[in-house]
């Protein structure tokens, strides 16, 4: 080091390019390694993108040629629509008794003192870590021994079951980290327990839930395994495109998958719009 | 609009009586009785950790009593929910909402209510506290300082029978502590709140408050006007919690007439009887502590005056360290009794100053001392000074 700072006057052009090279590292490294895992995260993405383009006679596995057709007629497919259909619907059914139910536990776990407090903490984590063929299959075998007939409500069951261990765990952290000063405040100045819940606590904790109900209806939206056991004639939009992978998935399921994904970005840019905007206005 | 809270409309004194928290095993406030008259400006003081907050809490319902109960005027309050107590408080850690902006902040006791006029009341709160101009911000956008402000004043906006402030001032610098110290002391009289004011700041709590009581590991050791706290210390936890005390013990000799004679290696002191604090029993030989403020001794050089003064207590010794403090020049004195006395000179020429190793002699009038319990810990609260300073 000392040699490099008493030489460097001396001969600045024969270091000057090792350096640069290495100041540059320095100062884009973080880029480039972002760029990096945008074309791993993308890449698919953009492949699933460009091949609802694809004038695909029977398979959709290798390029025919460019089409609009697709996109124009996204129901042509048979069943493809149906099966969207069926899946928004309980991923919203799913969503709102999931993040219901979730919230209410998470309010009980973190607000009261209760025997089983430890013991039920501990049981919401079990849906997360049990691995989805053992429960699909679990499940599976409950449903046929009551003789409970396998279909929509079979699915929406089984989603709400493991939907409510990701929603628990959410709102959890956001309660926890909020202070119970600020609702005994609002009952020192005049507001009932009902008063300061509504308007101290849920608004605090409002974007906890918010975030809990968007994790229930992806995770819902989803699934495939769990579905797969338990939904008998009842076809979701990955068992869809699962079974029809042994024919050939037609484009059509490439399109809806690619308007989902721009859906969810023109949310989440709406989203920070309006945060950016609240934040200034 | 949301219903209004029908507030009880008790008014008159605040009573606690016997009141007593536990957690657990551990008592946080420990069998405490007080009244605060209504319309009073009431300093809590006490180091960290002595049960001040704890007791603010079971005044605004946040903490359920042990035991006892709590009153103003006729109402017993000891069971009301707290949004039914007309008391408001100004919490040691703001606890402002953070998603309201700071108009809403202040506007939230008066929209409970279900009060008409609530912009001009807030507009009102927030001139008075000088930050209307940040009305539309968020707490987190202000400093700890302003947030503090707006913690007052969306307390005292709603103008309750008892206003509890716990620390309300401790994140203000000096100037601004002295403006708003002005300030709540004007609202108070104006409005005839009934302020109980908790502070670790024996100044604030000497200069603003009717009463003052002392708060020590969940008890209160003494209460009463500043003035007669600070003359008339009944323990050597507020004569060293309020002020600075010279304490030092010594037996008791006799009692002659009105005064009380006491003993220690330096010499003999007479005091008359009402500065001995009721715990001393004063018989033969009993040990007690003898008080005297450093700014209450007179100090001179030793040569110039050998003849034993006639009235007041004395001691000799020689100045060990002096140091000059514009004011006053404040001395340490050993005596040959080995005690070391602190000394406030007042300034009155620099000629006079005395220097390191010159013998002198200490005289203070005998109603200036005060005689205290001789079980009593010397050093109780000087920790406690020490720390809430630090
Ligand atoms: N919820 C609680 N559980 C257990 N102990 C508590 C609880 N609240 C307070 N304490 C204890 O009670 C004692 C008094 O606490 P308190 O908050 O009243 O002190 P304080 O006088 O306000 O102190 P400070 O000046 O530091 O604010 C402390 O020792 C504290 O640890
Ligand atoms: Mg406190």
């Amino acid at each position: 080091m000392s040699v490099d700072t008493s030489t460097g006057q001396a001969a600045p052009e024969r270091l000057s390019a090792g350096r640069r090279v290495r100041r540059w590292l320095g100062a884009n490294a973080l880029r480039v390694y972002m760029g990096i895992a945008f074309v791993y995260l993308l890449l698919p993405v953009a492949y699933t993108f460009l091949f609802s383009f694809n004038d695909a006679g029977r398979t959709n596995l290798t390029w025919q040629g460019f089409t609009f057709d697709n996109w124009l007629n996204p129901c042509g497919a048979p069943q493809v629509c149906q099966s969207v259909v069926n899946s928004l619907t309980l991923g919203l059914l799913v969503t709102l008794v999931a993040t219901i139910l979730g919230t209410l536990i998470a309010f009980a776990l973190v607000r009261y003192r209760f025997r089983g407090r430890s013991t039920t903490n501990l049981l919401i984590f079990l849906p997360m870590a049990t691995p989805e063929v053992v429960l699909g299959s679990s499940l599976l075998a409950l449903f046929l021994n009551i003789f409970v007939p396998l279909g929509f409500w079979t699915v929406m069951i089984a989603h709400v079951m493991f939907c409510i261990s990701f929603v628990v765990v959410t709102v959890k952290a956001r309660l926890a980290s909020l202070d119970p000063r600020l609702e005994q405040a609002a009952m020192d100045l005049y507001a009932s327990e009902a008063q300061a819940f509504r308007r101290i606590t849920l608004p605090l904790v409002a974007p906890g839930i918010a975030a809990a109900a968007l994790l229930a209806f992806s995770l819902s939206f989803d699934d495939f395994i769990i579905t797969n056991f338990n939904s008998g004639q009842f076809t979701t939009f990955p068992k869809f495109v699962y079974v029809s992978a042994t024919r050939g998935i037609p484009p059509q399921a490439n399109v809806i998958a690619s308007a989902m994904f721009f859906i969810a970005l023109a949310l989440v840019v709406i989203g920070q719009v309006i945060g950016v905007r609240r934040r200034k206005g | 609009m949301a219903r209004a809270t029908d507030v009880t409309k008790a008014q008159g004194d605040l009573y606690l009586e016997r009141l007593t928290k536990s957690f657990g095993d551990f008592v946080a406030v420990d069998d405490l009785s007080l009244t605060v008259p209504q319309g009073s400006f009431f300093a809590l003081l006490g180091p960290s950790g002595c049960g001040k907050t704890t007791t603010l809490r079971m005044v605004a319902g946040l903490e359920d009593p042990t035991a006892g109960r709590i009153k103003i005027g006729e109402a017993d309050i000891t069971e009301l929910k707290p949004f039914r107590r007309p008391v408001n408080t100004v919490f040691q850690n703001y606890a402002l909402f953070p998603h309201m902006d700071i108009y809403e902040n202040v506007a939230f006791g008066l929209r409970r209510r279900g009060i008409k006029d609530v912009k001009t009341q807030v507009m009102e709160a927030l001139e008075l506290i000088e930050l209307a101009q940040v009305a539309k911000r968020k707490p987190a956008q202000l400093s700890g300082g302003q947030q503090q402000r707006v913690a007052l004043a969306r307390a005292i906006v709603n103008r309750p029978a008892v206003l509890l402030l716990d620390e309300p001032l401790g994140a203000l610098d000096l100037k601004l502590r002295r403006q708003m110290q002005l300030e709540l002391k004007r609202i108070q009289t104006e409005v005839g709140l009934t302020f109980i004011h908790v502070t670790h700041d024996q100044e604030e709590a000497m200069t603003m408050a009717d009463t003052v009581a002392v708060m020590n590991k969940g008890v209160i050791e003494q209460l009463g006007a500043p003035t007669d706290l600070y003359e008339s210390p009944k323990t050597a936890f507020v004569a060293n919690f309020l002020g600075q005390s010279n304490l030092f013990p010594a037996a008791v000799l006799e009692v002659d007439g009105e005064d009380i004679v006491l003993e220690d290696s330096d010499g003999r002191y007479r005091m008359p009887m009402n500065r001995v604090a009721p715990s001393v029993s004063p018989t033969r030989g009993g040990r007690v502590l003898v008080g005297v403020r450093p700014e209450k001794i007179h100090i001179e050089r030793l040569a110039e005056s050998d003849a034993t003064p006639a009235d007041g207590n004395y001691v000799d010794g020689t100045v060990r360290s002096s140091s000059f403090m514009g004011v006053s020049t404040q001395y340490e004195v050993a005596t040959a009794g080995g005690e070391i006395i602190s000394v406030f000179a007042q300034n009155l020429s620099a000629r006079d100053l005395l220097s390191e190793g010159d013998p002198v002699r200490l005289t203070w009038a005998p109603r200036h001392g005060f005689v205290l319990n001789g079980s009593e810990d010397m050093n109780a609260g000087v920790e406690a000074v020490t720390a809430a300073a630090g």
